[in-house]
């Protein structure tokens, strides 16, 4: 235990490390725990759901980008299912192999932890027991870092729960922040002809399902930092204008006052979600960036240009600077500036075309998309550290990659790519490792990721 | 209790063997058996039969209904329902979604729309429907036209609405070039002719982009080509109260080819009747 401890520190280093290792070369690459995850065995009934389990649980680990996974083929032959299992001289031998802590944590293993347990079924009660140990301990008895019983109910929704639960713990364990539970909207069309409607998901793609039935264009999703509500871009009531609906516990429309323009778009909350941060042509050529209550009264202006600025985005930690695009020195760059429209500076050189700002939660990169170093229209995900301006290129030009939207892990990114000839809607790591796709039917497009 | 990855028979029973003569307790091949603890609790949870009689059936809908039923475009309606029996979920379509099992729920749909409140239970789902009708605030009627065959070029609004040309832009760009002047002369003309045989038409200016910029900057950029059109034409002594302008950004192509043909031809303003 006192290990873990230290360790507890190595994912936040992990953490921040992940964009800005590129950026600072002080920061020296953290050193990775290593997992060992045999599968799990189930007694009776429970044997059936622990494929799905296993599966589940391997995944969460995987995607979480704090471990590195043993691969299943290098384990011993004898999996402890309980803490009891372990034996002070298991003897020699094939079979012998896996009883003793550190036949796991040597070679060909050479793993840190071992997460292992087993299921079982108590009626329709699906139990699972738990436990992770520190394999680099001599003994048994301070090896245990989790032990822990999981119930759900006895069927495949179970199995996942407990699951994504006992993965959960672990992640916990080690100071990352788990996924479970957030949402990523996105706007979904059937077809190239379909109208768009404003769609949600569970962040690892399932329960998808629509919030929007306009039979229009809605696009422009944004959701609030306390992830009650949702703003968007909709062409339902003629010109593009802005809607903002509560989500939870019930999807219902605030019916948010658009005032007099032919456009208002690119809604996004501010930080303390009381008001809302918008594009808009009001009094002038498209656009200015205005800010308004949550009802959409007291709108004023923050810029002033005579030029396009748009998809405003506010600094989720501090609430005082604005990231905008603006097409005030050419084709459309970055640009940062104070709440009150202060301090305007260029963030993107003046290179290509760069849009699609997003704050990390620690208010201090972004992510957005950049045709830097590409034909127009080629746009890739870029990381950037505001205040030093560094970037990282995440993407190379598989398809269009654009819209890039960080995980409340601050270590994801959810962002749409055309890589495989479709757009749709794709998670990575944000050092651009371990792409993965989340979204398969019709086209996708703009995700957000939120509570 | 261990488990071998593959679990031989012969392996298995030296196992037993092995354990038996520890005394200690009884193995068995699967895993051990589970402490009952944590699950004790649950056994009440499962509320599978409701003591109301229903024999697990499907839930009953009370009550569902709109008042009043119809309503001018801009008024509310209120929404009623109460469900009884078993119900796990109620919901409301139209984007209401999911609903206590009795409730009221102003709405104010702008068409005429049907609500299908669906009660769902452990033996099925129930659904009723409520319909709001809505109807336009009445509109005074539209004079006759005046002596269709005056105009310059006769025809329906539409056709000759159809007969306006496409302004073509720049990459990135959205101000009226040379030949776009010239277009925008032929099509004042015709504009003119509109507006004289048809009093109350009123022409939407639509103005699109290419696919390449992101589609956020491009619907500003399409509102700054639909806007820098109809300046124009107010220059030309055109009437700024009949033509509308709208972005569609890259929402709408002409044409999704990845060329500079299919490009060009979506940097575009383009004129359609207005309502």
């Amino acid at each position: 235990m006192k290990k873990l401890a230290f360790l507890a520190l190595a994912p936040l280093v992990l953490w921040f490390a992940l964009p800005a290792q590129d950026f600072k070369g002080e920061i020296s690459k953290p050193s990775t725990i290593v997992l060992a995850v045999p599968d799990f065995r189930g007694s009776g009934n429970a044997q059936q759901l622990m494929g799905v389990f296993n599966l589940t649980l391997w995944n969460d680990l995987q995607s979480s980008g704090l471990f590195k996974l043993v691969p299943k083929t290098s384990y011993p032959l004898s999996v402890p299912q309980q803490p009891t299992d372990f034996v002070p001289n298991p003897g020699q031998g094939q079979n012998a192999r896996g009883r003793a802590l550190s036949d796991w944590a040597t070679s060909p293993v050479n793993a840190s932890y071992l997460a292992f347990g087993y299921g079982g079924a108590q009626g329709n009660v699906l139990v699972l027991r738990g436990w992770l140990d520190d394999v680099t301990q001599a003994n048994t008895s301070q090896a245990q870092a989790l032990g822990k019983n999981y119930t759900a109910s006895a069927d495949e929704g179970g199995a996942h729960k407990v699951a994504h639960d006992f993965a959960t713990d672990i992640i916990t364990l080690f100071g990352g922040k788990s996924l479970q539970g957030t949402h990523i909207y996105f706007v979904h069309r059937d077809s190239q002809a379909s109208p768009k409607e404003i769609w949600v998901m569970d962040y690892d793609g399932s329960n998808q399902h629509a919030i929007t039935h306009f039979n229009s264009i809605s696009i422009e999703p944004a959701v609030s930092a306390d992830g009650t509500k949702i703003a968007f871009t909709s062409f339902a009531k003629g010109t593009p204008g802005i809607f903002v609906f509560a989500v939870q516990p019930t999807v219902r429309d605030l019916h948010f006052y658009n005032q007099k323009a032919s456009v208002n778009e690119q809604p996004t909350f501010t930080p303390d979600n009381s008001q809302v941060v918008y594009s808009s042509s009001a009094g002038g050529r498209c656009c200015r960036i205005f800010i308004a209550n949550l009802d959409g009264t007291g709108f004023r202006p923050i810029t002033h240009s005579t030029f396009i600025d748009a998809e405003p985005k506010v600094n989720p930690k501090t609430g005082a600077e604005i990231v905008f695009t603006s097409g005030r020195s050419g084709p459309q760059q970055l640009y940062r500036m104070n709440n009150d429209g202060g301090d305007i500076e260029r963030l993107t050189d003046g290179t290509g075309e760069a849009g699609n700002p997003a704050w990390a939660p620690n208010g201090q990169i972004i992510a957005f998309s950049w045709t830097r170093g590409y034909a127009a229209g080629k746009f890739n995900v870029f990381t950037m550290d505001v205040a030093s301006r560094r970037y990282v290129q995440l993407t190379h030009d598989e398809g269009r990659n654009e819209n890039p939207s960080w995980g409340p892990d601050g270590a994801h990114l959810a962002f749409a790519s055309t890589r495989t000839g479709s757009s749709q809607i794709w998670t990575m790591l944000a050092n651009g490792q371990e792409p993965k796709q989340i979204t398969t039917r019709g086209l996708n497009e703009r995700p957000v990721w939120g509570k | 209790m261990f488990t071998n990855r593959k679990l031989s028979p012969i392996l298995m029973t030296a196992l037993l063997a092995v354990a038996a003569g520890c005394h200690k307790h009884t193995p068995v091949p699967a895993p051990p058996p589970l402490n009952p603890g944590p699950t004790s609790t649950t056994s009440g949870g499962t509320d599978n039969t409701s003591g109301s009689g229903t024999l697990g059936g499907k839930p009953t809908i009370a009550q569902f209904s709109a008042e009043p039923t119809t309503i001018q475009r801009g008024q509310a309606s209120t929404l009623r329902w109460e469900v009884s029996g078993n119900a796990t979920s109620v919901t409301i379509d139209q984007t209401i979604g999911t609903v206590q099992n009795s409730g009221v729920r102003r709405v104010f749909p702008s068409d005429s729309t049907t609500y299908t409140l669906t009660a769902t239970g452990p033996g099925g789902a129930t659904t009723s429907q409520a319909t709001v009708s809505v109807i336009a605030p009445v509109a005074p009627p539209p004079p006759p036209p005046e002596n269709p065959g005056m105009g310059d070029n006769g025809g329906s609004l539409g056709s000759r609405v159809s007969s306006l040309q496409d302004v073509y832009f720049d990459y990135d760009k959205s101000d009226v070039g040379g030949e776009a002047q010239s277009v925008l002369a032929q099509n004042a003309a015709v504009l003119k002719g509109i507006f004289a045989s048809f009093p109350n038409a009123n022409i939407t200016i639509e103005g699109h982009c290419d696919e390449r910029g992101s589609a956020e900057y491009n619907l500003g950029l399409g509102d700054r080509r639909a806007s820098s059109v109809k300046d124009y034409l107010v220059q030309l002594g055109l009437p700024a109260d009949k033509l509308n302008t709208i972005s569609y950004g890259k929402e709408r192509p002409q044409c999704t080819d990845q060329n500079e043909a299919c490009w060009q031809k979506n940097r575009r303003a383009h004129f359609a009747s207005g309502q």
